[in-house]
């Protein structure tokens, strides 16, 4: 007999604790969000795991009724790596910012994503700190007047996805806080993903940095600043009067006529090659729409289940551990 | 049918018996001094001594050749009687090069026999130690029994016909040092020749040659007129049992690993590489057929925050480190406390401040581990005290680490971890159970209040996976029960409080404190990796009419429940560390006692002597 499990609803996932960001936050949308994938998922509120640094965002797994740990800043994806090596059966949730993930905790994240440990992280950009009071970030614009930098910041900004990339990355995804849809698609195919899936949420802060990403949640802008990556699909964007092609080793802008998408550029999440992927990170506004969607979604071995096999595989060939045994390996000698 | 051992004819000259000899072996980092220590060890723990080892080689894994700072020593002490220490004064010095003789000669007893190797002394071997003069010509060496021996010329004699290269063939002298110091003791070349075998099994020719070596050695002590007698150092007598040496890091690990077993718990090590902390690392990741994993992590903080993970996963969670990973790890741990998550802290300390001398001993964390975080975060702190202490050490941890559901932190130190001394191996049965237990799932009707309390004040461990009872822990301040953020004032005091008062019961939990030697007096206190030389001079000194009573801290935090009655029954306190006097400060602001402080921050462990001059003086 099959017993039918309950269904939960999206609501089923959230705590009995009071939201506490700021009203009118983007982080409200993630959290609604997440709560629909895990429900259409058919993910369990036992088995899934939140772990967060510290930020604004950080204090997602409050919100959450599943396992979470509020950690401490930068290192949520060190928590993570300990928990999911040990126990690869949860589904494992990473929730950071841009100053928490780049700046503080740029090691872990780096290390996390080229050993492949089968977690999802969101990473909530709001190119500002706020949780602090409106200091720049690692992804404020050089320029950024902001309370740490009155004369404008001059550090050059660190771009999320370029370095995930760069760290051999086999799932990366850029989504939006408000384009609802998209972000349900992109977390559920990121929970799909086996390995490490990395989410760039372009996430607004009301109060300390607003309107940053209006250029690509705007009615009239997002057409002409943003370009959704599909699978197989060549790179078209403003309502499909232009399109991304290849010039030598860079992209550049080109009109698209009678939906001519002859020698545009087909987009290839699976393409073995980082190439593809480390170059559409590239494209920046103003310059260049920016993508949009899943920007590589390959397979490789996960550390979690590399580091268990490597324990079965033990167990498989010597047996068992045995202390008696352990205790009298090599030279002994017995006192009368 | 001859075999290699017949080969070395037993010793036919006189032979002396002595109660205990320590002998050092001095060389380039090169040399093989480690291993020819090693070597000497064993042997003479198989031959029924008590054994007591002090490896002492530079932080530069080949500083280079020749100079002072490559000088690379291992001493011994092997004896008749139970023994606590690698020895004071140096009855037998074994020299490679003038800069293992310069640095070294100081610790020779007047007595004492030095035996040179004579071909590395020549020009450039002295330009290179930065000596002027030749100390086998300039009076240096003329105190003592001083045997100069052509060890570079004979050894590469001795393995000429394998047809090693110069290079290769000159690499096999600490053979021939240990086969003559083989012979100087009456140590059995067996078990040398077995390691010999194993370790060279796919490069026979260069096992032959050091066989060849070895055996050139043994002989040359007994045909040369240098050597009248051999000694012979009688077995000692220790309580009966199956025996092993162990090194301290292996012992710790080892325990760590019968921890998990007991507790039928699975080991997860979060640790990054760091001297002298690294090897437990090695010796775990070796056991993963006991379920342990490891995880070397991309620095100190993913290391124990990997294990915080971990531990709130439901493993047995462990990070190692040493002084600066500790340091780097301060956040973490003040996070695990607030958890109140079982996890163990190892810190295996070596001289500091900063980088320090990573090779060297010094016990001078103390402060840190109970002091070194934010905030109110006092934790329970055990210190291992030998070698082989390293094991029951580790499985105490993990004991009071679960009952009381908090992180645990173990010290040990340089000089334990790479010491070595006979373990009498336990009977697996005869070790205590550790119990741990987490809640099944929710109960009708109950609300699951995650930072409830039993009456260890310990909170449930319930872990993910385990339905109806998610909930979420961080790092701000927890609601008294419900574990919910809470901001309340009258809620922050009472967390604090609690906190406190449960690393406080600890102190119930542990075994008092035992009193060695006399009951009134001096009492001297120790703490960690100090016990045997402490142990021995209180000895001393109560032989020589002192009355000294000497107190061990196997606890330091908490201190034992009772230490201060104890304390209160002494005259004078002497508190004997490696440190500028931490424990000191520690025990004067506890108990308001006027103690004296017997200190030494030189990378060394204390001299027996040192302790016993500071007891005579602080007793007249």
């Amino acid at each position: 007999m099959n017993a039918e499990l309950p269904v939960l609803k999206a609501a089923d996932f959230a705590s009995d604790q009071d939201v506490r960001w700021c009203p009118g936050c983007g982080d409200y949308s993630i959290l609604a969000q997440m709560k629909k994938v895990l429900a259409q998922t058919g993910a369990s509120q036992e088995n899934t795991v939140f772990i967060s640094g510290i930020g604004c965002s950080s204090r997602f797994p409050y919100y959450m009724n599943t396992y979470g740990m509020h950690s401490i800043h930068g290192r949520a994806p060190a928590f993570a790596s300990g928990l999911k090596s040990t126990r690869p059966e949860l589904d494992v949730w990473v929730i950071t910012g841009d100053g928490d993930a780049l700046s503080i905790g740029g090691n872990h994240f780096m290390h996390i994503i080229r050993r492949n440990m089968d977690v999802n992280i969101v990473l909530f950009n709001n190119a500002i700190y706020g949780l602090t009071k409106g200091q720049y970030s690692p992804t404020s614009k050089q320029g950024a007047v902001t309370k740490s930098t009155p004369r404008g910041s001059i550090d050059f900004p660190l771009n999320p996805l370029s370095i995930a990339i760069a760290a051999e990355a086999t799932f990366v995804a850029r989504s939006i806080d408000t384009n609802i849809k998209h972000l349900v698609k992109t977390l559920t195919r990121a929970s799909e993903h086996k390995g490490t899936s990395l989410i760039e949420v372009y996430q607004n802060c009301n109060i300390f940095n607003d309107g940053i990403w209006d250029y690509a949640k705007g009615k009239d802008t997002k057409d002409k600043s943003t370009v959704v990556l599909e699978h197989g699909q060549p790179l078209v964007f403003d309502g499909g009067s232009k399109g991304i092609r290849l010039n030598g080793f860079a992209p550049e802008i080109v009109d698209v006529v009678d939906d001519d998408h002859e020698g545009l550029l087909v987009h290839d999440e699976k393409s073995p090659s980082n190439q593809l992927a480390f170059l559409l990170s590239r494209m920046r506004h103003p310059e260049f729409p920016e993508p949009i969607g899943v920007f590589r979604a390959v397979e490789r071995a996960t550390y979690d289940d590399q580091i268990n096999d490597q324990v079965d595989d033990a167990r498989a060939e010597q047996q068992e551990g045995d202390l008696t045994k352990l205790f009298n390996s090599g030279d002994t000698w017995t006192v009368e | 049918m001859t075999t290699v051992t017949d080969q070395f004819l037993p010793p036919q000259k006189p032979s002396e018996a002595v109660s205990g000899v320590t002998v050092r072996l001095a060389g380039d980092s090169g040399d093989g001094m480690q291993l020819l220590g090693t070597q000497l060890t064993n042997t003479s723990a198989l031959a029924g001594n008590d054994v007591a080892t002090f490896p002492d080689f530079p932080a530069e894994i080949r500083a280079p050749v020749g100079t002072r700072a490559g000088v690379s020593g291992f001493q011994v002490q092997f004896s008749a009687e139970q023994i606590f220490t690698p020895g004071d004064g140096v009855d037998a010095l074994v020299v490679m090069n003038p800069a293992a003789l310069v640095t070294n000669i100081g610790d020779l007893k007047k007595s004492g026999i030095l035996i040179i190797n004579s071909d590395s002394f020549g020009p450039k071997d002295l330009k290179l130690a930065k000596l002027d003069t030749n100390p086998l010509e300039d009076g240096t060496i003329e105190p003592y029994r001083s045997i100069k021996v052509s060890m570079s010329k004979m050894t590469l004699a001795a393995v000429e016909e394998t047809g090693l290269s110069t290079k290769f063939a000159g690499r096999c002298k600490n053979f021939f040092a240990m086969g003559l110091v083989f012979w100087l003791y009456g140590r059995d070349v067996e078990p040398t020749l077995r390691f010999i075998e194993k370790k060279f099994s796919k490069k026979p020719e260069v096992a032959e040659a050091n066989r060849r070596a070895l055996k050139a050695g043994w002989n040359y002590g007994e045909t040369t007129e240098d050597f009248a007698s051999t000694y012979q150092v009688p077995k000692a007598e220790l309580t009966p049992g199956t025996y092993r040496n162990v090194m301290g890091n292996q012992a710790l690990a080892w325990g760590l690993v019968a921890a998990s077993k007991l507790s039928k718990k699975e080991l997860f090590l979060g640790s990054y590489p760091i001297t002298p902390a690294s090897d437990i690392l090695h010796e775990l990741s070796k056991h993963k057929n006991f379920g342990v994993r490891t995880f070397q992590a991309e620095d100190e903080i993913a290391a124990i925050c990997s294990a915080i993970g971990a531990a709130f996963g439901g493993a047995m969670a462990l990070t190692t480190s040493s002084g600066p990973g500790i340091a780097l790890k301060g956040e973490g741990l003040g996070l695990a406390l607030m958890l109140e998550l079982p996890m163990l802290i190892v810190d295996v300390q070596r001289g500091g401040p900063s980088t320090g001398l990573p090779t060297k001993t010094e016990q001078s964390d103390l402060m840190m581990m109970m002091y070194g975080r934010n905030g109110e975060s006092p934790l329970p702190i055990i210190a291992a005290r030998s070698p082989s202490d390293c094991f029951m050490t580790a499985i105490e941890a993990w004991r009071v680490a679960v009952k009381f559901m908090t992180p645990v932190i173990i010290m040990s130190d340089g000089y334990i971890a790479n010491g070595a001394e006979p373990w009498r191996i336990p009977d697996v049965s005869e070790l205590p159970e550790i119990k741990v237990t987490h809640p099944a799932g929710a109960v009708e009707g109950e609300e699951f209040l995650p930072y409830s309390r039993n009456e260890d004040l310990a909170r449930p461990w319930a872990v993910p996976g385990t339905p109806g009872l998610m909930h979420r822990v961080g790092g701000l301040e927890k609601q008294d029960g419900t574990g919910n953020v809470s901001y309340d004032p009258d809620n922050h005091q009472k967390m604090v409080q609690t906190r406190a008062e449960k690393v406080a019961r600890v102190a119930d939990f542990v075994d008092p404190i035992e009193v060695e030697g006399s009951d009134s007096g001096t009492l001297l206190i120790s703490w960690g990796g100090t016990y045997g030389a402490c142990h021995t001079a209180m000895k001393q000194a109560v032989a020589e009419g002192v009355s000294v009573g000497h107190v061990h801290c196997r606890w330091v935090s908490p201190f034992p429940a009772n230490l201060g009655d104890v304390i209160a029954k002494y005259d004078r306190v002497l508190v004997a560390e490696l440190n500028s006097g931490q424990l000191l400060t520690l025990l004067k602001s506890t108990y308001l006692v006027d103690a004296k402080g017997l200190n030494k921050v030189k990378g060394k462990p204390f001299q027996v002597s040192e302790v016993v001059d500071a007891l005579k003086a602080i007793s007249k």
